[in-house]
């Protein structure tokens, strides 16, 4: 290595140089499959509805088998449907950050620790027979560390869960991550998340829940080492179910007035 | 074409970066607990080696002496950006699975170590040589952890069932600890006292020597 190299000259040259072929390289490749990525994603979100509603059948592509869903846009104040937004290009998390489309929630409902809310929520529906046989919620909250995005399927009484689970966290593995777990998971379906004035009622039981409980259809194991994450799971719950989130719309959809 | 062979086997058993130079071992611990992880993982690694070793030994004359490191760090750092962006775009499902583990390749010290240990002195294709040599010797090992541990702790292989469980009605009972990552480091440890049987000359020399038991008299 001659000694030139190390001029000051020299040595700022070549880191300039190799920033920029490095720079364009990185920005290329990420401008390059943004677009795949994009699909992928997309994807990945339509595969775990299906999933949570129990429509999933392997082997057959997953955009075919979504056409089954039917993507609505739902007011969460007057709790109806709406089509003041597309439901084809309206991006709820995306909207919740932006002020003029959400609203701040105030912190003593904030149970989810969601901060703000979208004014339009993204709902999937699946109608057997003209009448809605599957309805899939989709909710988020803070669990330990991160926002947890999923999804509650709810059959058409609008009380019984048909799944529920989450497509992204960041929970930790092994502990909070277990949300992923499809044995925590199949204890969802069948559990009834309102009592019988509709008040909202589904509680994470730590220990585990037990069957002879005369609760057991409102209760569901918590998660084994993470309190946190398993207080986030039930709050959340609690908040998309209530007055604020879903509440008001499963009433009208109760009514039939949605 | 000796020479060429020597720099892409050696790597495998006789300089193995994971169990002669203990580099790397924090990715073997935490993607091997499926195959198919470590597989890609695997790949990622290789390719990530073998291109920053030609590109650092392409520069290896420009490079100034004081910001080498973080010239080479730069360019393994684009490489990795780039393997992750691939991976997201066409294996989705899989980069999800290996989260923060590809970013991490970055830090894993095989592929700095290679650049700054080969590449610096080495034209460029034994360089990429070399580096697909030492992405096959961590590959060697991840692969036979992978096996271990899918096979003996869950069962599968590729998650296909080869042993049928208890709890599916089989009769293999899987042993969870090799599902947790502290499993390879025993694993690891067992395969580095085989290897160091089997090839006496890796075993390194003690530090010091216990001095042999004095007399009483030579002591008074």
């Amino acid at each position: 290595m001659s000694a030139s190299n190390d001029s000051i000259k020299k040595t700022i040259t070549v880191s300039v140089l190799l920033c920029l072929v490095c720079s364009v390289l990185v920005s290329g490749a990420a401008v390059l499959l943004r677009d795949t990525q994009k699909q992928n994603k997309q994807l990945d979100k339509q595969r775990s509805i299906l999933e949570i509603a129990g429509l999933m059948q392997s082997g057959q592509p997953i955009a075919e088998q979504f056409k089954s869903i039917t993507p609505k846009i739902v007011d969460l104040q007057t709790g109806q449907f709406t089509d003041k937004v597309k439901a084809s290009s309206y991006d709820q998390r995306k909207a919740a950050k932006d002020p003029k489309q959400s609203d701040i929630v105030p912190s003593n409902q904030d149970v989810a620790s969601i901060k703000r809310q979208a004014h339009y929520a993204t709902v999937y529906v699946v109608e057997k027979n003209n009448t809605i046989d599957t309805i899939i919620l989709p909710v988020h909250g803070y669990g330990l560390w991160s926002t947890m995005y999923g999804f509650l399927a709810l059959k058409g009484d609008t009380k019984t869960v048909v799944g529920f689970g989450f497509y992204d966290q960041g929970e930790t593995p092994g502990l909070g991550g277990e949300v992923d777990n499809p044995k925590w998971k199949s204890q969802w379906p069948g559990k009834v998340v309102y009592d019988d004035q509709f008040q909202v009622k589904i509680d994470l039981i730590k220990g585990g829940a037990n069957p002879s409980n005369p609760n057991f259809d409102h209760q569901v194991d918590g998660l084994a080492g993470a309190t946190l994450t398993t207080r986030g799971v039930e709050n959340l719950l609690h908040y998309w179910l209530g007055e604020n989130g879903f509440g008001p719309f499963l009433a009208n959809l109760r009514a039939g007035k949605a | 074409m000796s020479n060429t062979k020597e720099i892409i086997l050696s790597p495998i058993l006789d300089n193995n970066p994971i169990a002669l130079q203990i580099l790397g071992i924090c990715s073997a611990l935490a993607v091997t607990s499926n195959l198919q992880t470590t597989v890609v993982m695997c790949i990622a690694l290789t390719l990530v080696t073998a291109f920053s070793n030609m590109s650092v030994s392409l520069i290896r004359h420009h490079i100034p002496s004081s910001i080498r490191i973080i010239v080479q760090m730069t360019i393994i750092a684009s490489l990795v950006i780039v393997v992750d962006q691939v991976l997201k775009a066409y294996a989705y499902s899989i980069s999800k699975q290996l989260s923060v583990f590809v970013g991490l390749i970055i830090t894993n010290c095989i592929v700095m170590g290679r650049a700054e240990a080969f590449a610096m002195k080495n034209p460029p294709i034994p360089s990429f040589i070399d580096g697909i040599g030492n992405g096959l010797g961590y590959s060697v090992i991840l692969l036979t952890l992978g096996v271990i541990r899918e096979l003996l702790g869950a069962g599968k292989l590729f998650g296909y069932e080869i042993l049928p469980l208890v709890s599916e009605g089989g009769w293999y009972q899987p042993n969870g600890l090799l599902l947790l990552p502290p499993s390879a480091f025993f694993l690891i440890g067992l395969i580095i006292w085989g290897l160091r049987t089997w090839k006496k000359n890796q075993v390194e020399q003690p530090d010091y020597k216990l001095a042999a038991h004095s007399k009483y008299k030579e002591a008074m």
